[in-house]
């Protein structure tokens, strides 16, 4: 093709449809053909703007679309932090703020939205912001370094983001809507009531029915007028109240960016946006419009994915397809503060005849309706709050027109009734399971086939419970069972046999053996388990009576067993703190007893080498100077490491020393499915890799924000942010809550990583249980912490005291003074290190064999 | 001589070298003892129903004396230990190893006189 051919394409708006359009004209080839200049008014790239409020969790360089600030096609240029005056249609041409002229064979519009703010007396007060860029994010955290009391007008979702913004930034919140509920577009009245005491729940103030008439203040917010409907009060004529407050967020809406077009003279639609048709083209064939400031039919849609479905239908049109845009699903999902919220289909049955089944629990915080058609044989839609696990079973039934079960409201009823779990065989092979990514039944369950993966569940997420289920449905079909039990010994899961030895409250294994057993005596996979679990419950000793022969060795001798059968011996140094005397101690047992000695990964010293028989000398001296075991050996609780934090360092910001040996002190010895590992940093430069642990804390200027389910083993995961900015004693219940709902549920060597994906939810039914409380267990949970951490003693002092617990640590019964001949040692570096091992070896008979 | 036990393998002859390890009391149901018979190192196993076994203390996949300290139990029915090492299983019965094959260890005989525990020195088979 001919130089001058090439056309230019420009794209105004970089935002999130925006960049998808630069996306899909890249890769289907539109580049080809076109140059592409993209014109974006925000000084930073694409950002992913539904996730806004994480901004303050995990910056801007994770919201961000556009990590390397550039696409990797040279045929596009990116124009950051430029606007655009105007364009003229005649001429082909548009101004830049700058001056500059652009000549365009093609624009198209992608300028989205812009919040509304009602032109109330006092809107434009220094202390009133909206919620809309990440630089609207920066202002308002600044300001709310120094404000006390924050309101927010609106309670739509946006808004209520925008009140848990500010409630995570330590805020009295208010939160003021006109509407008698809260997201009035998505919930009916009932949802609106339950998720309102879910807010409540978390300190928010709510004002329903009530507008806002005016911001007080003479430069600066000082409050807020509103006039209430009295339909809350009760009242039979509307009142007025004030709310004093340092600063108000404005978040009632969003009005479409359409002035460039307005200005050129294009349609625009009645209630504003560019008129568009199913190809996105505006009354200008050369100009198009996509996302939030478009109007497809008349219609704008304020949600990203018929924003980015009108990108992709651009491109084709541009590229000569005929792929149209008809309109978009509104179901939405989210997790509002905590909350499960779902909207979808005809949520509010407008369809004629519709019928409405409801099940709500004002308790538990759950609200469910479903409607149907008339005849009750097809989902049309539903209302999902507090609970929305079941919204990926349903969407799909709307959007593929499945028929209903025979008894659709179990579709809705608590899991304990059997249901979310209704089988997928009958699903027709074309049900679309995942929408994100156009994935059928009949794809997965081909993938299922040829050990192969599809991209759902990918990207919404939405659609992963249905997804597993048709997979293990598939299974089932072939006769395959996934067998879930423990070993030949159990039919139970381990999570199950925690709950029996609670509920029998058995003490022994051979007791749970024989109660639940089926069958033999017990092998190296169920006895260790049973031990853990026990251990776990009881806070006894491991080697009390009979349970010390369902040890795992480590546990069976309190040690770490190392490849020639010696053991390594690990004090317990708690955050990592240790006196010079201490030290010296140490380094004394080491040299007496001839052990390699190491620092470990998690600051504490290995001592390596010891004989069996020699622990119980080494741990007498160990003991004797102070030290405790550090249940190196144990799946248990290994270490919490910490920096230096503000007592030393010149950046910590509170004082993760301490932190981290309270900790460590409160949860040694904790026996777990897996061992646990946790870190404390004092700034978030994060010297300790907490977030690489099982639980890490990091300070915050305000507190401390609370990562879990980092250290994957052998596949590395960090950890993610389970709540933030938490005093110490939040902090401590959260975790103690954590650590035990780790405990009661999770598989036998499941470390929390991979425990926390298996969970229905994953991080988010953790935060539901630890934080929100969902399932009514934190006192329990905490309980159960408080018992262990009350019954904790040392092991090995509490050994040393037993003659009882002694007398195993010998080499051998008949000769307890010879020592095992395997055991040899060669030096390297300096140090003791195992010799190799050449098969068994003969003493010869001239030992002499002492008598029974 | 009188026999509170013996393991159908122990003969009179055999039972005269005798090794005295320790009282069948002395090892908890379950679990082992290592001892020393005619400078082997010699696992002697007790299971719940008060079997008894020896088994060469040697793991020969782990390279180190540590049979005595395996988790002793069953699996399909076998009386078995496994190591602590690396978890193979090896039958009490035999010394075959029940993950491998063309691995086994020496088996001992053992009989229980009086309530103490013999071991006869050298391997049976190796």
């Amino acid at each position: 093709m001919a130089p001058h051919l090439r056309k230019t394409l420009v794209v105004v708006g970089h935002g999130m449809v925006g960049h998808r359009f630069v996306q899909a004209a890249i890769e289907r080839g539109l580049t080809e053909t076109h140059d592409v200049v993209v014109v974006g008014e925000e000084v930073r790239p694409a950002y992913d703007r539904v996730a806004l409020t994480s901004f303050f969790e995990v910056g801007a360089e994770a919201l961000s679309l556009l990590p390397e600030g550039e696409y990797d096609d040279p045929r596009v240029r990116l124009l950051l932090g430029t606007a655009v005056t105007g364009f003229d249609p005649e001429t082909r041409t548009l101004l830049l703020g700058d001056g500059e002229v652009l000549d365009y064979d093609e624009l198209v519009l992608a300028t989205g939205a812009a919040p509304f703010v009602p032109p109330v007396t006092g809107h434009d007060l220094t202390g009133s912001f909206v919620y809309r860029t990440i630089e609207d994010l920066e202002a308002i955290r600044e300001a709310a370094a120094t404000a006390r009391v924050g309101a927010v007008v609106g309670g739509g979702l946006l808004g209520l983001e925008a009140a848990k913004a500010l409630a995570d930034l330590g805020l009295e919140t208010h939160v003021v809507e006109m509407a008698p509920r809260l997201m009035a577009v998505q919930v009916d009245d009932a949802g609106g009531a339950c998720l309102r005491r879910h807010v409540e729940g978390l300190g928010l103030t709510i004002h329903t029915g009530a507008m806002t008439t005016e911001v007080l203040g003479d430069s600066h917010v000082t409050g807020l007028d509103m006039r209430l409907s009295g339909l809350e009060t009760g009242a039979s004529a509307p009142s007025s109240t004030t709310v004093d407050c340092d600063l108000v967020v404005f978040s009632a809406g969003i009005r479409p960016r359409d002035a460039l077009a307005r200005t050129a003279g294009l349609t625009v639609a009645e209630r504003g946006g560019v008129l568009v048709d199913e190809q996105c083209r505006t009354s200008d064939p050369h100009v198009w419009a996509i996302g939030e400031c478009a109007a497809p039919d008349g219609r704008m849609y304020g949600l990203v994915a018929p924003g980015y479905a009108m990108a992709e239908v651009a491109v084709d049109a541009l590229l000569g397809g005929d792929g149209a845009f008809t309109g978009a699903d509104m179901s939405t999902k989210l997790k509002l503060m905590g909350v499960d919220v779902a909207s979808f289909g005809d949520a509010f049955a407008t369809t004629d005849g519709a019928l409405e089944l409801v099940y709500s629990d004002a308790v538990a915080g759950i609200y469910k309706k479903l409607v149907v058609s008339e005849d009750g044989t097809r989902l049309l839609g539903g209302i999902l709050v507090g609970d929305a696990s079941a919204y990926g079973v349903l969407r799909p039934m709307v959007a593929s027109g499945l028929p209903l079960p025979a008894n659709p409201e179990e579709l809705i009823l608590p899991v304990t009734s059997g249901v979310s779990t209704s089988s997928t065989t009958g699903f027709p092979d074309e049900a679309q399971v995942c929408s994100c990514n156009d994935v059928t039944k009949a794809d997965i369950v081909a993938a299922a086939a040829d050990g192969g993966t599809t991209r759902a569940g990918t990207t919404c997420g939405s659609c992963k419970t249905l997804t597993k289920k048709i997979i293990e449905d598939y299974y089932e079909a072939q006769g395959k069972v996934v067998d879930r039990s423990l070993c030949e010994h159990f039919a139970l899961t381990r999570q199950e046999l925690f709950e029996v030895v609670a509920i029998h409250e058995h003490t022994s294994y051979d007791a749970v053996l024989t109660a639940h057993g089926r069958g033999g005596r017990g092998c190296d996979i169920c006895k260790p388990a049973v031990a853990s679990i026990l251990a776990s419950q009881l806070n006894h000793h491991v080697l009390d009576g009979a349970n010390q022969t369902v040890q795992d060795t480590n546990d069976a001798y309190l040690a770490n067993i190392q490849r020639n059968g010696t053991y390594s011996v690990v004090p317990r140094i708690p955050g990592g703190e240790v006196t010079p005397e201490g030290l010296i101690v140490i380094g004394e047992v080491a040299r007496d007893f001839g052990l390699y000695t190491k620092i470990t990964g998690g600051q504490r010293i290995d001592l390596f080498g010891a004989r069996m028989e020699e622990l119980p000398a080494i741990w007498r001296r160990l003991v004797d100077a102070g030290f405790e075991s550090g249940h190196a050996y144990g799946k248990s609780l290994r270490t919490v490491k910490s920096c230096v934090g503000s007592t030393w360092c010149r950046y910590g910001v509170q004082d993760s020393v301490q932190l981290a040996i309270d900790l460590e002190l409160r949860y040694r010895g904790l026996r777990s499915p897996h061992k646990l590992k946790g870190g404390v940093s004092g700034c978030a430069r994060e010297c300790a890799e907490a977030r690489s642990k099982d639980f890490g804390v990091i300070a915050t200027e305000k507190g401390w924000n609370l990562y879990v389910g980092g250290n994957g083993g052998a596949t590395p995961v960090h950890a993610r942010l389970l709540a933030g900015d938490l005093d110490t004693e939040t902090l401590v219940r959260y975790l103690d809550r954590y650590l035990m709902y780790y405990v009661r549920t999770a598989d036998r060597l499941q470390r929390t990583a991979p425990w926390v994906d298996s969970l229905d939810g994953g991080l988010d039914r953790v935060r539901a249980v630890v934080v929100d409380d969902v399932l009514g267990l934190g006192t329990e949970l905490e309980a159960a912490m408080s018992r262990h951490v009350d019954g904790y003693f040392d092991e090995w002092k509490a050994t040393l005291d037993d003659p009882d617990k002694l007398r195993r640590f010998v080499s051998f019964v008949n000769a307890p003074d010879v020592p095992d001949p395997h055991i040899t040692f060669r030096e390297e570096r300096g140090q003791s290190v195992p010799g190799d091992a050449t098969g068994p070896v003969s003493l010869g008979s001239t030992i002499p064999v002492g008598a029974p | 001589m009188t026999t509170d036990q013996t393991t159908d393998q122990t003969t009179d002859q055999q039972a005269t070298t005798d090794v005295t390890v320790c009282r069948l009391d002395d090892i908890t149901p379950e679990s082992a003892v290592l001892a020393l018979v005619g400078g082997d190192a010699v696992a002697v196993f007790r299971t719940h129903d008060d079997g008894v076994y020896a088994l060469s203390g040697y793991d020969p996949v782990g390279g180190a004396c540590v049979l005595a300290r395996g988790i002793v139990g069953t699996r399909g029915g076998v009386p078995y230990v496994a190591s602590p090492l690396h978890k193979q299983g090896y039958d009490l019965r035999t010394g075959r190893c029940l993950d491998d094959p063309e691995v086994s260890v020496a088996t001992y005989d053992v009989s229980v006189r009086d309530g103490v525990v013999l071991v006869a020195p050298g391997a049976r088979s190796s």
